[in-house]
This record gives C-alpha cells, sequence and structure tokens, in this order.
C-alpha cells in the first residue's frame, strides 16, 4: 500500500516538471533588464551585517564587481555603459576584506580604463590603491600600480617616477623597478619607457595583468605602425595635394601594397581631407592612448 | 566524574541518532561545488575564496549546531520528563549539565574535524597543477598549517556559543533560548562598538551599560582571525593562548552558571 502513494509523487512531481516547461514554451518570459542595484553601499554598515563572515562577503562583492565590469564592457558599442557601482563594489570588497591585493591592484586597472572600455575614472584608481597602501604600507606592488595610473592614463611621469622609486625602496620590489625609475623620468611619454614598463607587468602571475598587457603592447605596436603609415600617406599627400587620401588611392598609386591593419586585424582608418591616420573605433584597441574618448561615466 | 563522560557519551551518540552530522554532507557538496564554479566567477583568486568558503562554513554550520542542539540538551530531557528517571540514578544535576556540554563539544568536534579534512582536501585538489611562480604569488600556501589556528579558534567561539545555548536553556524555554543566544552571539561580534560607545553618546549611564555589556557578554570577535590566517598574516602563539584561556575560563563560568540554577530547579 505504500507504494501507491510513492507512485502518485512521482507521477505529480513529473506533470508539475511537464507542465513547468510547457508555461515556458506557451508564455516566455520576457528577458529582464533591471538596472543593478546595490542595496547597502556603506561598507562601515556591510562590515557589521557580515559578522564575523567579511571574508566570504567581501568575496561576493569581489565576484560581484567583475561581474558587473565585464557585464558592462560586454555591451554593443551602441549601447551606454554605466560603471557606476564598480568603484562601491570594490570599496565595500576591500573594507570587508582590507588584505585583498588583487581586489586592489585589479580594481584600479578597472577603474582607470578610459570610456567605453572602463569608467575612465583614473582618480578613483588612486584612491583604492591608496586604500591599499593604508593598510599594507610596504605593499610595492600598489606602489607600482599607482605609478602606472599616473603614468599611463594621467601622463603624469614625475608623479609616477616618484612612484617607481617609492616601490624600489620597500623589501621584496624587484631589481627592475629602480632602473624603470629613472627610465620614466628621463624618458616619461615616450614609447621605449612605456613598453619597458608593459613587458613588466608581462611577467606578472596574474593572466588578467598578462592580458592587459598584451593589450597594451599591441596598442604601442599599432602607434608604431602608424608612424610608418602616416610617412607614406604624408608623402602621397604632398605628392598630389588635390587629391582625395583613401587606401585605395594609396595602393592603386604604389604607396601601399595593400589596406593596412592594426595588430588587432581591424583596418587603419585615414581622414581624406587631411591623411590623419588613427586606429578605427570599431578595433579592439580603441580608444588608443592620449585618445579623448567620450565622457567618462 | 565518571557520571558526567557517561552522559556525554551517551549526549554524542544521541547527536549521532539525531542525524547531526547530515550537516557534513551539505558542507562537502557547497565545497566541491564552489571550487568548480569559483573558476568561473572570479580572476584566479579561487584558493582565496575556497579558504573563505570553508572556514565561513565551518563557522556557520557548527554555530547552528551549537544554538539548536544547545538549547535542546537540557529542554529536551525536561520535555520527554526522561529527567526524572536520569535524576533518580546516582547522576548529580552538575553531572549531567557538565556532561550534556562535554557529548556537544564532543560532535562539535568530530564536526569541525572532518570539515577541516574535507577543505584541505578540495585546497590539495584545487592546487594541484597550478605552477610554483604563481603559488609564490598567494598570500598563502593553498595548505597552510595556519589554517589550523582558524578552525581551533572557531571550535572555541563555537563551544562558547554552545555554553551560552546551556545556561539559557538551563531556565528558560527553547525557543526563548535560541533567541538569546542567537542576540548573545551578534552582540558578541560588536564588542568593540561598545567599547567605544562613550564616543557616540555622552549619557553616563548608557557609557556605563554599554562598558558593562563590553565585559560581561563574550568578545566572540576575538575568535575570529580568518582574514589574517588566509592572507598569511601572522597570528601569534600568545594571541590564540590568550583567547584560548578567555573562552575556557567563559565556558566555566556559564556552566557553572547552568548548574548552580538546574540544580535549583524544581521538576514537580
Amino acid at each position: 500500500m505504500t507504494r501507491v502513494p510513492a507512485v502518485l509523487a512521482v507521477l505529480c512531481l513529473a506533470g508539475a516538471l511537464t507542465l513547468h516547461a510547457a508555461q515556458d514554451r506557451w508564455f516566455p518570459r520576457a528577458p529582464e533588464n533591471y538596472p543593478a542595484i546595490l542595496y547597502v553601499r556603506s561598507p562601515d554598515t556591510m562590515r557589521r551585517l557580515a559578522l564575523e563572515y567579511d571574508g566570504i562577503t567581501a568575496d561576493l562583492y569581489w565576484i560581484r564587481a567583475l561581474q558587473a565590469f565585464g557585464r558592462e564592457r560586454l555591451q554593443p558599442p551602441a549601447a551606454a555603459r554605466r560603471y557606476e557601482l564598480l568603484y562601491p563594489l570594490l570599496d565595500l570588497t576591500t573594507t570587508l576584506d582590507p588584505y585583498f591585493s588583487i581586489a586592489y591592484r585589479f580594481g584600479a586597472i578597472f577603474l582607470g580604463e578610459p570610456y567605453p572600455g572602463g569608467p575612465g575614472r583614473p582618480d578613483l584608481a588612486i584612491a583604492l590603491l591608496e586604500k591599499g597602501l593604508k593598510q599594507q604600507p610596504h605593499r610595492w606592488q600598489y606602489m607600482q600600480d599607482l605609478g602606472f595610473v599616473y603614468y599611463w592614463h594621467l601622463q603624469n611621469y614625475k608623479s609616477a617616477a616618484a612612484w617607481f622609486q617609492r616601490a624600489s625602496q620597500q623589501p621584496g620590489a624587484p631589481n627592475w623597478m629602480r632602473p624603470l625609475a629613472a627610465v620614466t623620468l628621463t624618458e616619461g611619454g615616450q614609447r621605449r619607457s612605456a613598453r619597458a614598463l608593459w613587458r613588466q607587468i608581462a611577467q606578472s602571475d596574474q593572466a588578467w595583468l598578462r592580458d592587459t598587457a598584451a593589450h597594451r603592447l599591441a596598442q604601442l605596436d599599432a602607434l608604431d605602425a602608424i608612424d610608418q603609415i602616416q610617412a607614406r600617406v604624408d608623402a602621397f599627400h604632398r605628392a598630389r595635394p588635390a587629391e582625395r587620401v583613401t587606401w585605395p588611392a594609396l595602393i592603386a598609386g604604389g604607396w601601399l601594397r595593400g589596406t593596412p591593419v592594426d595588430p588587432a586585424g581591424t583596418p587603419f582608418t585615414v581622414d581624406p581631407a587631411t591623411g590623419h591616420v588613427a586606429v578605427s573605433r570599431d578595433s579592439a584597441l580603441w580608444p588608443m592612448p592620449g585618445d579623448k574618448p567620450e565622457a567618462p561615466r | 566524574m565518571p557520571a558526567a563522560r557517561s552522559v556525554a557519551v551517551a549526549a554524542f551518540r544521541e547527536s549521532v541518532r539525531d542525524k547531526v552530522f547530515y550537516n557534513l554532507l551539505l558542507f562537502a557538496v557547497l565545497l566541491i561545488g564552489a571550487s568548480l564554479l569559483i573558476g568561473q566567477l572570479t580572476a584566479g583568486q579561487d584558493v582565496k575564496i575556497i579558504k573563505d568558503l570553508g572556514l565561513s562554513a565551518t563557522s556557520l554550520f557548527g554555530l547552528f549546531i551549537a544554538i539548536f542542539v544547545g538549547i535542546s540538551l537540557v529542554s529536551k530531557e525536561v520535555d520527554k520528563r526522561s529527567v526524572y528517571p536520569l535524576l533518580a540514578k546516582p547522576v548529580r544535576r552538575t553531572d549531567l549539565i557538565v556532561g550534556k556540554y562535554l557529548g556537544l563539544l564532543i560532535t562539535l568536534a568530530v564536526n569541525v574535524a572532518v570539515m577541516a579534512v574535507a577543505l584541505y582536501g578540495v585546497l590539495f585538489f584545487l592546487s594541484r597543477g597550478v605552477p610554483a611562480n604563481v603559488q609564490q604569488a598567494w598570500d598563502a600556501p593553498a595548505l597552510d598549517p595556519a589554517l589550523l589556528t582558524a578552525i581551533l579558534l572557531i571550535y572555541v567561539e563555537l563551544a562558547v556559543v554552545t555554553a551560552v545555548a546551556m545556561f539559557f536553556s538551563s531556565f528558560s524555554s527553547p525557543m526563548l533560548s535560541a533567541i538569546f543566544t542567537l542576540g548573545v552571539y551578534v552582540i558578541g561580534q560588536f564588542t568593540a562598538d561598545l567599547n567605544g560607545f562613550d564616543q557616540i553618546v555622552h549619557a553616563r549611564g548608557a557609557i556605563a551599560l554599554a562598558k558593562a555589556c563590553y565585559y560581561v557578554l563574550p568578545d566572540l570577535s576575538r575568535f575570529d582571525v580568518k582574514i589574517a590566517v588566509v592572507h598569511g598574516q601572522a597570528v601569534s602563539a600568545a594571541y590564540v593562548g590568550t583567547s584560548i584561556a578567555y573562552g575556557a575560563i567563559y565556558i566555566a563560568a556559564l556552566v557553572l552558571a547552568a548548574s548552580a540554577i538546574f540544580s535549583r530547579r524544581d521538576f514537580k
């Protein structure tokens, strides 16, 4: 007799599953597109609410920060990307777990990234790293990252060199840090020093940092390529001032062998009137260093 | 105290019969599931997050056992009236309280030990094959023995919470005991705030009350070294030793108080 209710229970469950699947087909759910919400913004309040589980709560906020950044970055180019939750999430993460070094380091990279690839907030990247330094004043990696934000995003080579110098004086700092400070001071803004900087970052143990370095090195290669192409375009422009500058015209005239492409495989653009060569906005390398993209968010 | 020992063994067997250890299965599923998923969600922080998750789950699961089994240790005997034949035997009421408490401590010890082994097992599998240069960049090695320090202090904290639960259940109903214990646990995490209450208010009475609560209520935040251990920060032996001593003295006070109250209780 006990078998009957068991069989009936299985049948009922199977019926519910079938009806559930059918409902999904008959009445498909509208895609949910609610704006992301951060219910608790105060790090101190969250630290108290987390009780003794602040470590695991920090991990959850870190995962949320990664997802929030990735989701916005993967939006179609035309969509307005909103990064307004990124810093609050990183602030919560690092308050809950003050030693979470990856949250400071990756967080600074995310925050400094120019819009639309990131929020374009090097000021917040600096604030985050300085918060980390308050917790661990001898962490040379944070100083290196600070120098890096000043160098790359703010083009403030003096401050960058000062941070590299400070980093080189910390226990455990690699021996290439001191020459890097010197090179930054003497060759600030030059591609050679930038390339040296990124090559060091490319040796990081973190895959994300290595990917970022590869991206930046590709941008520097693109800048080198633009210099060479620009020289030929300028020569063409001088030789035929009345003619519009286009790739087919340059190829037909024998100035170029084919349409030049950047290291990401996207053709460079050329302004037909001025002959200015640039990386296309469709390229994975855009925006380039020094480009002035749209207003940061 | 052979009577207390017998009661402790019986209490442990009872918890096994009550399927308290089923939580270990949930813990294992949580840890293994998380270790498979975490790599997809984070940027190379798998080991750190598994350590956080393992230690937090050990603490949380233990907390549930400490509160919900702790409050029923005495009340169940009274409700089922099994306390009458028990006290008719040559068992002192103090032995009953101490034995019941020790029984739950054994349950918690087995629980925490199995969870620790499971955590080390998952960390071993997670760190297998990770290049040496990547491992060097971690704040602490995957199989860091210092994790045991955090686990030991979690156990002491659970022992204090169990003593609190048993203290309340010696004179109150199970529902109220659970609420009181949970309240003490939460306040126990905020004792530093109680100590600094004079910086927020100026009323002398309120400050004196906050100071009294600070010293009388258990300072459970002392037992939390999870973040420090996960990041390879040194936790001194003196800190661990004084924390354990503090916990032991607090437990002794609570068990003695529970024994005193239970000894005076009238079961007519």
